[in-house]
């Protein structure tokens, strides 16, 4: 695992993500492994002990983790959501608008791309999962 | 029609600045070509054969003549002074620089165009109907409704890499001139027995090379609800596309695989989420972007009357010319299919010209078709004869909309990489063949699609008579479909039997063609023909 880039100022969960299906089945486990395909909303019942949810992307064209991240936003998670695997700097903005508050790439960030990606849009068209106002709230105040 | 206001420039103008730096890193190493081929492909960005394509879009069909001129200018700056409308109401450059695109889309941004989303696996450019605002037969004009889901779905967060592309179409009346149901999702708009304008969603349909005609998914959609409700589609799709396939990856495959009404049932289920997140557009913003496409102000008391004493010109009125909403007024088609020429194909002074024919006869408004056609929306009876006078002297005064010789073609092998067969002289000498005025009058409406490949970008699966190049032992072969539609009557053409080289597939056609005349009955239609004697009807009469 290459270095972490972190939106968060509560400590790191120390605990290693398990499985979707190990996490329902350890009532002590507190950090979760999302894999592409995973079904999010099974989470529902147990959000309360979930501190990290580490959502994989295997290529960064797949993008069911967009959903996923925002998902859990949805049903109210407010922990931490780390994306890791082939993570691309010019996916930063969008990943960040969905609720994801971590990056673990395979291969690091250049520190100047990231400040590039994550200024480079001055507003919304869409509500996600940040507190964004989209442009058509601003057109009518 | 809409114009930007300081948020829409600021979005496309970071977007070019976006693109500028992707480049500069992709020119630098910095990016691989397989990490920049994605960012590309959403501004625009297609690489071809011979060199990159940027395909420019034209939002709804709808652009005016600032516009057209810069599109003229960019053909002579960074092109080989011509461009070609394509299925999709959008403009292609076919020779473009990569180091020189950034400069071209900031040109494009000055004018309140871009590149971003038509290619690659994005919600794409929105199609209407390219009589939109003019049709005598429209409930509303579908365009504000066209605008607002522009701006839901451009840069959506949740959706930045579906599973493929992803094609919109918004119309408002019973006759469907946008091929509706060939797209992933579609509405009509439709009042309801209260009066309430509401949408018919339709979901599920496409082309290529597992073609399925979209299904209707709900009666009556509140206009209110449009976001949630796209969102929920869009949502049931990323979830649950297969991703390790990528000819198994359109939502049209998924929703075959559950069925309509499993894929139904998750859609609804999803929506009635997204209805409590209040994410919806209000009224207030419906009510600002439709008061930019308010009609223009159409004079009264003008004469109804059209000289016809010319007698080419009487000609053109018959088929170019469409009914208006408003009285004195008409709707005049350019035909960018000369005997001969590359369908949809304009060159730089054309553009120019049609630029200057919109501003002076038709309150500055231009339409691009998905027929790969231009169309002046607003024009005074009585300036037909002057419109039409322009347009003859600069080549684009054909008289032949959806008759056989007003062929869609994709690039096909002159151009894409993807082809198996040429589609362009194939068009060409098939609308030589069948030149002679008073033949493609007699045979009256008969639609004739070409694609170059199974991707089926010249929409042959909806041609009454569709042709597919396919490559036969290394060598160019065309099947030949006959009885598909796109139209309110959508149909699917069928492969009538085996393959044709260019010479034969020209020559089937011709007797397809002759069998037609000799079995149809007084006022059927090709369609009408095929639909009434089947495949059966033809066969020998093709295959002997």
């Amino acid at each position: 695992m290459g270095d972490t880039l972190r939106f968060r100022d509560d400590p790191v969960p120390d605990e290693p993500a398990v499985s979707l299906d190990a996490f329902l089945d350890q009532p002590d486990a507190a950090s979760v492994r999302i894999e592409a395909g995973d079904d999010v909303r099974r989470l529902a019942p147990v959000l309360g002990r979930l501190k990290l949810a580490e959502v994989d992307f295997p290529k960064f064209r797949d993008g069911r983790g967009f959903s996923s991240a925002r998902v859990l936003r949805e049903m109210g998670y407010a922990g931490e959501i780390k994306a890791t695997g082939d993570v691309l700097v010019d996916l930063v903005w969008f990943m960040r608008r969905c609720g994801f508050d971590s990056f673990a790439p395979n291969v690091p960030f250049n520190d100047d791309d990231v400040e590039a990606a994550l200024t480079r849009y001055p507003h919304v068209y869409q509500h996600a999962a940040d507190d964004l106002v989209p442009i058509w709230k601003l057109r009518h105040g | 029609m809409y114009r930007y206001d300081q948020y829409d420039h600021a979005m496309v103008q970071a977007r070019v600045e976006e693109f500028r730096d992707q480049t500069r890193r992709r020119l630098e190493g910095k990016l691989t070509d397989d990490q920049f081929k994605p960012l590309r492909l959403k501004n625009g960005l297609y690489l071809q054969l011979h060199a990159y394509m940027l395909r420019v879009a034209i939002p709804y069909g709808t652009l005016n003549s600032v516009q057209m001129r810069k599109l003229a200018h960019i053909a002579r700056k960074y092109d080989r002074g011509y461009g070609h409308i394509t299925t999709r109401q959008n403009i292609q450059y076919n020779w473009i620089k990569l180091e020189e695109a950034p400069d071209l889309l900031a040109e494009l941004a000055e004018v309140e165009m871009h590149g971003i989303q038509t290619s690659g696996e994005s919600i794409r450019n929105v199609s209407a109907d390219q009589y939109a605002g003019a049709a005598a037969d429209e409930i509303i004009d579908p365009r504000p409704w066209a605008e607002m889901i522009r701006q839901m779905t451009t840069f959506m967060p949740e959706f930045s890499y579906l599973p493929r592309k992803f094609k919109i179409a918004v119309i408002a009346s019973e006759a469907d001139r946008a091929a509706l149901r060939w797209h992933d999702f579609a509405v009509r708009i439709v009042k309801n027995e209260a009066g309430e304008i509401g949408f018919e969603t339709y979901a599920g349909g496409g082309m290529g090379r597992t073609p399925f005609i979209a299904f209707k998914i709900r009666d009556f959609l509140p206009t209110s609800q449009i976001l949630s409700y796209m969102q929920a589609v869009l949502r049931v799709w990323n979830r649950n596309a297969r991703r390790d396939n990528i000819h198994k990856q359109r939502m049209k495959i998924l929703v075959h695989e559950l069925g309509e009404e499993e894929f139904r049932r998750q859609v609804e289920e999803e929506f009635e989420h997204f209805l409590t997140l209040g994410e919806d557009f209000p009224q207030a913003e419906y009510d600002r972007i439709a008061a930019y496409f308010a009609p223009p102000p159409f004079e009264t008391g003008l004469a109804e009357e059209i000289d016809r004493s010319d007698p080419a010109f009487a000609a053109w009125v018959d088929q170019q010319v469409v009914a208006h909403k408003a009285p004195g007024y008409a709707i005049a088609n350019i035909s960018l299919k000369p005997i001969g020429q590359i369908p949809g194909d304009i060159s730089a002074e054309q553009m120019d010209l049609v630029a200057d024919l919109a501003e002076r006869y038709s309150f500055d408004e231009l339409r691009a078709t998905h027929a790969q056609n231009l169309v002046l929306p607003h024009v005074r009876k009585q300036d037909l004869y002057a419109v039409w006078t322009a347009l003859h002297e600069a080549g684009l005064g054909e008289a032949n909309l959806d008759l056989v010789t007003d062929i869609i073609a994709c690039p096909g092998l002159d151009y894409c990489s993807l082809a198996n067969a040429r589609s362009i002289p194939l068009a060409q000498k098939l609308s030589e063949r069948f030149a002679d005025p008073a033949r493609q009058q007699d045979l009256g409406e008969l639609k004739i699609k070409i694609s170059g490949c199974i991707n089926a970008c010249g929409h042959h699966h909806a041609g009454n008579i569709g042709i597919l190049g396919v490559d036969r032992k290394g060598a160019e072969s065309y099947q030949l479909l006959l009885g598909g539609s796109g139209d309110e009557d959508t149909s699917q053409a069928k492969i009538a039997g085996p393959g044709f080289d260019e010479a034969g597939i020209i020559d089937a056609i011709e007797r397809a063609v002759e069998q037609y005349r000799s079995i149809r009955t007084p006022g059927e239609r090709f369609i009408d023909t095929y639909r009434r004697v089947g495949m059966d009807g033809f066969k020998e009469a093709i295959y002997g």
